[in-house]
């Protein structure tokens, strides 16, 4: 191992990346981009639900309960329609999310103590908004019916009681902000994108045009090669970690709860995770479309599916939930949100920081090994 | 005519010498595929709870007993004091803490109200604010419960009223599985992909290597140079398409509901923007790196973000909502969901595949005109 070899290696990449504005500019601004993507356009949260009533009733009562739900911005009233066959078209056209069908005795069956039954047509092509829109309504339903009981038990001079009073806490993220939540998974992502990705690209390239034979017959040795290649794509990423962490916070005010200094070195070894994976890439492939593919395959899917960057790991059948263990981002965004969320310190993530050591190891190893039976075939 | 079979032939013949990248866009799809139905899922299914139960009394354990018996509680610890509680949220192991104050029997017995502590690892705000949900029906129908019973005892009817019971009733997808949603939207993304990264990659390729300046020599037009390069994206497109969809009813049993060949249709309007954008990609990249990089962030993250594949557009912000007008896939996604969950057709989609048709030639003919300007 030389220094000074690495060092000019190194050099080099550091033109190569330069002289290419436009790949400079795109490292720089997309991570950005991207944020701003996920801050704005990705909520789970779900607002001002189209609402249709097919009112048979029509009376005080339940315009009034209907008056009640569309009060709050979870429902706006798109309209009342008054014919049953129109219930299908409004759903297949999208016109509403879901319809209410309040039966004609609805009243005269609630005040003689039966149970009334409303029927809820809901838009189920998108499962999560449906179970949502689910849950808001039984619990409108719930506490409307629950203000005509108190209604008329005051007026009979009698006082409604609650065993129970929930007294509900949201530790680490009160305001329950879905950015807090994926600006971790997001610095994953893009971290993987620019140090897999790039390196495996860059190295694939010199393969691509032969100028890798004239760097085999050169005294620089492979483990050379690659330390000079990696060092300019993992200063990159890094700045581009802390470009999101800053617009995050100048944004959506995302702070960070827990150290700098753990955050630097978590994220360092989790870039020397990544960048073996773009080195098992380059020694797989031989063109760049091909390890394009390959990476984008095996890197940018797992750590956005697999990662519980959007999706939660709990929710996932067990052979899937041991399968996102190949996804180094699983255990990288554990640790950030432990760090950057919760603000704990290393006692409570030890473990997944040495996880990602030795997927490191393995994978170093195995690209190791590829690379020498590529080789003695040759 | 001549002339574009050949290359057309060429670059196939391209296609099966690097028979690695072959199979990554036959394979990668249907993997990709499975991932999705089986991974992606927004449901909670089992919250993870701790229970700090200071009572400890027969009441109290019926509490508890009455979050674990609805099914979606798994008590894995019970804490002895609020530091083992801090200590396992902190770690983030459970998503809720309940804790029962030490006079909670005494106070329900004395007909007072007892108050109860709920605490959420908010970190992730979807999975938290559905376990309040969850824990907000456990706790209604335990105090139901308990009013039931002294209605009971004391012989009188304690509620005047009856109760109003939704009847919910899911339509298109009744079991409410977020794949029946995400599936389809992946025949779109696919064709994206296919079309739009590996076409501009295709073209860039030939600019890297110098052999796009031995084409222009030769006596091709540049219109059957274009066509030529992007005929057989359109084909693997097409194959990556009806992979997708027998895998969809075979493993997940989704059927496509509407009629396939409009299916096919709309997806051939679609693939005549995508193509567009690859090409101007390919004119505005000087190497594959750049064209990969463009065509990922530039172009494609944003189609899937702002298409509603994934997150509802509905949800977003107004002026992102204007934005998410220009992209294409959104009209494409709103297309294949209704042809293939809905079984609707032309007479509701009119709308959306004409802008589809419209939009598809203006970016193909501005990109053409751009990369006809470009050879010369």
């Amino acid at each position: 191992m030389n220094l000074n070899r690495i060092r000019a290696v190194a050099k080099k990449e550091f033109k190569h990346l330069f002289r290419d504005y436009r790949m400079l500019a795109i490292l720089f601004l997309f991570p950005v981009f991207l944020l701003l993507m996920f801050g704005y356009a990705v909520n789970f949260d779900v607002h001002h639900i189209k609402l249709v009533v097919y009112d048979q009733e029509y009376s005080e009562v339940t315009r009034t309960m209907v008056k009640d739900f569309t009060n709050s911005e979870y429902f706006d009233l798109i309209g009342y329609v008054n014919d049953a066959h129109k219930l299908k078209g409004i759903l297949d056209d999208k016109i509403a999310q879901c319809i209410v069908v309040i039966p004609s005795d609805f009243s005269r069956k609630f005040y003689s103590k039966r149970t009334v039954k409303v029927q809820v047509l809901i838009d189920g092509v998108d499962g999560n908004t449906a179970s949502i829109i689910q849950n808001y309504l039984t619990v409108a339903f719930q506490s409307y019916g629950q203000n005509l009981t108190v209604e008329v038990l005051e007026k009979n001079g009698m006082k409604n009681y609650q065993p129970i009073d929930l007294e509900a806490r949201f530790w680490y993220n009160p305001d329950l902000q879905t950015t807090r939540f994926l600006i971790p998974g997001l610095i994953a992502m893009i971290l993987l994108i620019t140090a897999a990705i790039s390196v495996s690209l860059s190295l694939v390239r010199e393969k691509e045009r032969g100028t890798m034979e004239q760097i085999n017959v050169s005294p620089v040795s492979s483990f050379e090669l690659i330390a000079g290649k990696i060092l300019p794509y993992l200063l990159l990423a890094l700045i581009d970690a802390a470009l999101i962490l800053l617009v995050g916070y100048l944004l959506f005010g995302v702070e960070i709860k827990g150290s700098m200094i753990l955050l630097f070195i978590t994220t360092l070894i989790f870039l020397t995770a990544s960048t073996s994976i773009g080195i098992l890439v380059s020694v797989i492939a031989d063109s760049q479309q091909v390890a394009f593919s390959m990476a984008t395959f095996i890197t940018l899917l797992p750590s956005f599916i697999l990662s519980g960057f959007v999706f939660p790991i709990e929710s996932m059948p067990w052979p899937v939930q041991i399968l996102t263990n190949i996804t180094p981002a699983k255990f990288f965004i554990e640790i950030m949100r432990a760090i950057i969320i919760r603000g704990v310190g290393v006692s409570s993530f030890w473990d997944q920081a040495l996880y990602l050591i030795l997927f490191t190891t393995v994978i170093i190893l195995l690209a190791n090994i590829i690379y020498k039976s590529k080789e003695s075939r040759a | 005519m001549r002339t574009i079979l050949h290359i057309i032939k060429k670059e196939f013949l391209q296609f099966k010498r690097d028979p690695k990248m072959f199979g990554i866009i036959l394979i990668a799809p249907v993997i990709q595929l499975i991932f999705l139905g089986y991974a992606v899922t927004l449901d909670v299914n089992t919250v993870h709870t701790l229970v700090y139960d200071q009572d400890n009394t027969k009441e109290s354990r019926n509490f508890i007993e009455s979050f674990t018996s609805s099914g979606f509680f798994k008590v894995d610890y019970y804490a002895g004091n609020y530091d083992q509680l801090k200590q396992k949220l902190d770690k983030g192991n459970i998503i809720f803490a309940l804790v029962i104050p030490r006079d909670f029997s005494e106070k329900i017995a004395r007909r007072e109200t007892s108050p109860v502590q709920a605490i959420f690892n908010g970190s992730d705000g979807n999975t938290a604010s559905i376990s309040a949900g969850y824990v907000a029906t456990v706790v209604q129908g335990y105090s139901q419960n308990i009013l039931m019973s002294y209605m009971d005892k004391s012989g009188r009817k304690l509620l005047p009223t009856g109760r109003i019971e939704p009847e919910m009733r899911i339509w298109y997808n009744p079991e409410l599985l977020t794949r029946h949603f995400m599936i389809p939207g992946i025949v779109g993304l696919l064709l994206s992909i296919i079309t739009l990264i590996l076409t501009s990659l295709a073209i860039v390729k030939e600019k890297e290597i110098g052999t796009l300046e031995q084409l222009i020599v030769t006596p091709i037009k540049s219109y059957q140079l274009i066509m030529g390069k992007l005929i057989p994206f359109v084909i693997l497109g097409f194959i990556a398409v009806i992979i997708v969809l027998t895998a969809m009813s075979f493993i997940f049993s989704i059927p496509v509901r509407g009629s396939i060949l409009f299916l096919f249709f709309c997806s051939f309007l679609y693939i005549m923007s995508t193509l567009g954008l690859g090409l101007f990609v390919s004119t505005i990249s000087k190497t594959q790196q750049q064209a990969m990089m463009i065509a990922i962030f530039g172009v494609m993250m944003p189609m899937v973000f702002l298409s509603g594949f994934a997150f509802p557009i509905e949800n977003m912000p107004k002026i992102i909502q204007y934005i998410s007008y220009l992209i294409p896939l959104r009209y494409f996604m709103t297309i294949i969901r209704g042809i293939i969950l809905k079984g609707i057709g032309f007479a509701e989609l009119w709308r959306e595949t004409s802008i589809l048709l419209f939009m598809g030639i203006v970016i193909l003919y501005l990109s053409s005109l751009r990369f006809h300007r470009r050879l010369e």
